[in-house]
């Protein structure tokens, strides 16, 4: 009886192997196969550029199609900046990276080895299409009467922002406040004082941008948002036209979301060609004016011009003349033992 | 003790019976109510649209596609499982059981994470997956294998004590008449296990359409092609597209709501409830 019933479990056992097998393989099959012929682009971004690369997307595969005479198709994944970077880094075979700021592309040359140090180098403009800056977000009617940052630390003025150790526009955030701050006082100890007054001010700090304008408009929380400005513009446009109004600060920070093709997974696709030919029409005027249509800034000046009405005139500080590049900004401001530690935990 | 009602005044009776059906109201039943009809707030025809977009109909697909692998796989280990542990002495025994365990005790994320580690490009196989040019992370394998970790214990689960309870009597008589391994499990073992083996599938399948933090790690997100249902329901959230979302979600209660009718019916066809024996 006994080797009858070992019998039996082991059979049970090889079954169980081979159903294991059998299964991945099949799975394996389903996920793996590109289609003969079309070239697959795998562009790896981050939350808000979902309808902006719905319309980029189909009109580069128009352009490509009469150059070429080549298919082109996209696949497309979003998600927080920083985590995206980890999972390009961590394997998601990415042959564009278009993500939030360039410390999350340095950050996939610097741990995943994938593309040069100096990618940014490789396309016009930092490697940044286009552009974006902090803005406010406020209730209709602006109760409060906040009409620049020196408002935002008013008694009773709640603001929303997201975790900068976590989101990459809430690093812009700060960076903003901090430029604010250095300019309104004069030095570094008064913008340090004037970011951690401010963010005594923050009751819910989310883990990223998406998460703090939900916050701020599904829940109803706070008085203002510190905002991207093409996320405000967003907001403002598709979640009840009437509801916020947009203020533009007195001074902001240039904010450059950056892409690059990912050279190492690009030459193994075969597709380093037609990457390269993706992102460099993404300066094409036909590009530049999706891009202002999706409320990012157009680096092209005379669609800039002809959208001049659609964004606020607001002088900006950029991440490499005043904080010395985002490497040196990142250790400064938001690394274990940084400013925004010291700030944020003496509460 | 019988099963004669107790002797509680009825006062007490009533006051148990509200406390139990206003916490169902509020803790299940509100949430529930409170997904359909966000998801039809603007009716059924965007409702309807949101559901037919390529993007939700591949999620769909691929959340079916895999409850299909992940389920049966599960349904074999836990029969077996609890076979070996109720049926057999061995060393090692504890250790297995506690195995069984691990996923429930485990956080969804770093079960996912071991899957990142193991086959991620820096993790141990990393090197030898790229070498052969499989995908394991951030593809259809790696979601499945996350989701068979997760829903491990379910069938197990059920089996071991309704098993422990039967004993070994009806298959070592079985045996002792004639009957082959195989058919003593199929016209002895099977049946007598019958309604916990469906019960532990029906909870395993849920789970199995249902995971979203360890899925969500290997995922890698990509459109109509890693999204299952729950990550779908997350990014068109965070994408304001609020009818859509409720709408994935409504359908996913469904899908689980559907299961649980399945087994009431199947409970009330054959006049038992799950563990009685045949």
């Amino acid at each position: 009886m006994t080797t009858r019933d070992t019998h039996l479990a082991l059979r049970r056992r090889v079954v169980l192997a081979g159903a294991l097998g059998l299964g991945l393989m099949l799975a394996g099959c389903s996920g793996g196969g590109s289609k003969s012929g079309a070239v697959e682009l795998t562009n790896v971004s981050y939350d808000p550029t979902r309808e902006l690369y719905q319309a980029i997307n189909p009109a580069f595969a128009a352009f490509w199609k009469q150059k070429t005479g080549k298919d082109v198709t996209f696949r497309m994944s979003h998600g927080g900046s920083g985590k995206q970077s980890r999972a390009i880094i961590d394997g998601l075979e990415a042959d564009v990276a278009t993500l939030a700021l360039a410390y999350d592309i340095d950050a996939i040359a610097e741990k995943g080895k994938l593309l040069p140090a100096d990618w940014q180098k490789a396309l016009p403009d930092n490697s940044a299409p286009y552009t974006s800056t902090i803005v406010f977000l406020v209730r209709k009617g602006n109760p409060k009467g906040i009409k620049d940052w020196g408002d935002l630390v008013k008694p009773g003025v709640e603001v929303i922002t997201a975790n900068p150790k976590t989101g990459g526009g809430a690093r812009w955030n700060f960076l903003a406040a901090w430029a604010y701050g250095r300019k309104a006082g004069g030095s570094d100890a008064a913008a340090e004082a004037y970011v951690k007054q401010l963010f005594q001010h923050v009751p819910v700090l989310d883990s990223g941008a998406r998460g703090s304008t939900t916050t701020f408009v599904e829940r109803g929380i706070g008085d203002v948002l510190i905002s991207w400005e093409n996320e405000a513009f967003l907001a403002e446009k598709k979640l009840g036209a009437g509801k916020f109004e947009i203020v533009a600060p007195s001074i902001s920070i240039l904010a450059e979301p950056s892409v690059a093709v990912v050279t190492a997974n690009a030459k193994k696709h075969g597709t380093t060609e037609v990457a390269d030919a993706y992102l460099r029409y993404l300066y094409t005027p036909e590009a530049q004016t999706a891009i202002a249509h999706n409320f990012y800034r157009p680096r092209d000046p005379a669609i800039a011009q002809q959208f001049k009405a659609q964004f606020p005139e607001i002088p900006m500080v950029t991440i490499d003349k005043d904080f010395g590049g985002w490497a040196k900004a990142q250790k400064t401001f938001f690394d274990d033992g940084g400013v925004f530690d010291r700030i944020y935990t003496k509460k | 003790m019988s099963m004669a009602p107790t002797s509680e005044s009825p006062l007490a009776r009533a006051a148990l019976i509200t406390v139990a059906l206003v916490f169902l109201g509020f803790f299940l039943l509100l949430p529930l109510l409170a997904v359909f009809s966000e998801a039809l707030r603007q009716g059924a025809g965007p409702f309807l649209d949101a559901l037919h977009t390529p993007d939700a109909l591949a999620a769909i697909r691929l959340t079916l596609l895999i409850a299909a692998i992940s389920v049966p796989l599960n349904m074999v280990f836990g029969v077996a499982a609890s076979w070996a542990i109720t049926k057999f002495q061995f060393p090692g025994k504890a250790l297995l059981i506690t195995l069984i365990d691990l996923p429930f005790s485990v956080s969804p994320v770093v079960s996912g994470l071991i899957f990142v580690l193991l086959f991620g490009a820096n993790g141990l196989f990393g090197a030898w997956l790229a070498e052969h040019d499989l995908k394991i992370i951030f593809a259809v394998p790696g979601i499945v294998l996350a989701t068979v970790f997760i829903t491990f214990p379910f069938v197990a689960r059920e089996l071991i004590p309704l098993m422990l309870e039967q004993g070994k009597d009806d298959e070592e008589a079985a045996i002792s008449l004639g009957a082959n391994g195989w058919q003593t499990f199929w016209h002895v073992t099977l049946p007598n296990i019958r309604w916990g083996l469906l019960y532990g599938v029906l909870l395993c399948n849920a789970r199995a359409m249902g995971e979203f933090g360890a899925v969500s790690v290997v995922s890698g997100h990509i459109r109509g092609e890693t999204n299952t249902m729950p990550l779908h329901v997350e990014i068109l959230y965070n994408e304001y597209d609020f009818v859509g979302a409720f709408a994935v979600a409504s359908l996913l209660a469904l899908l689980a709501l559907v299961t649980l009718i399945a087994k009431t019916v199947l409970e009330w066809r054959f006049g038992l409830h799950a563990g009685a024996r045949h």
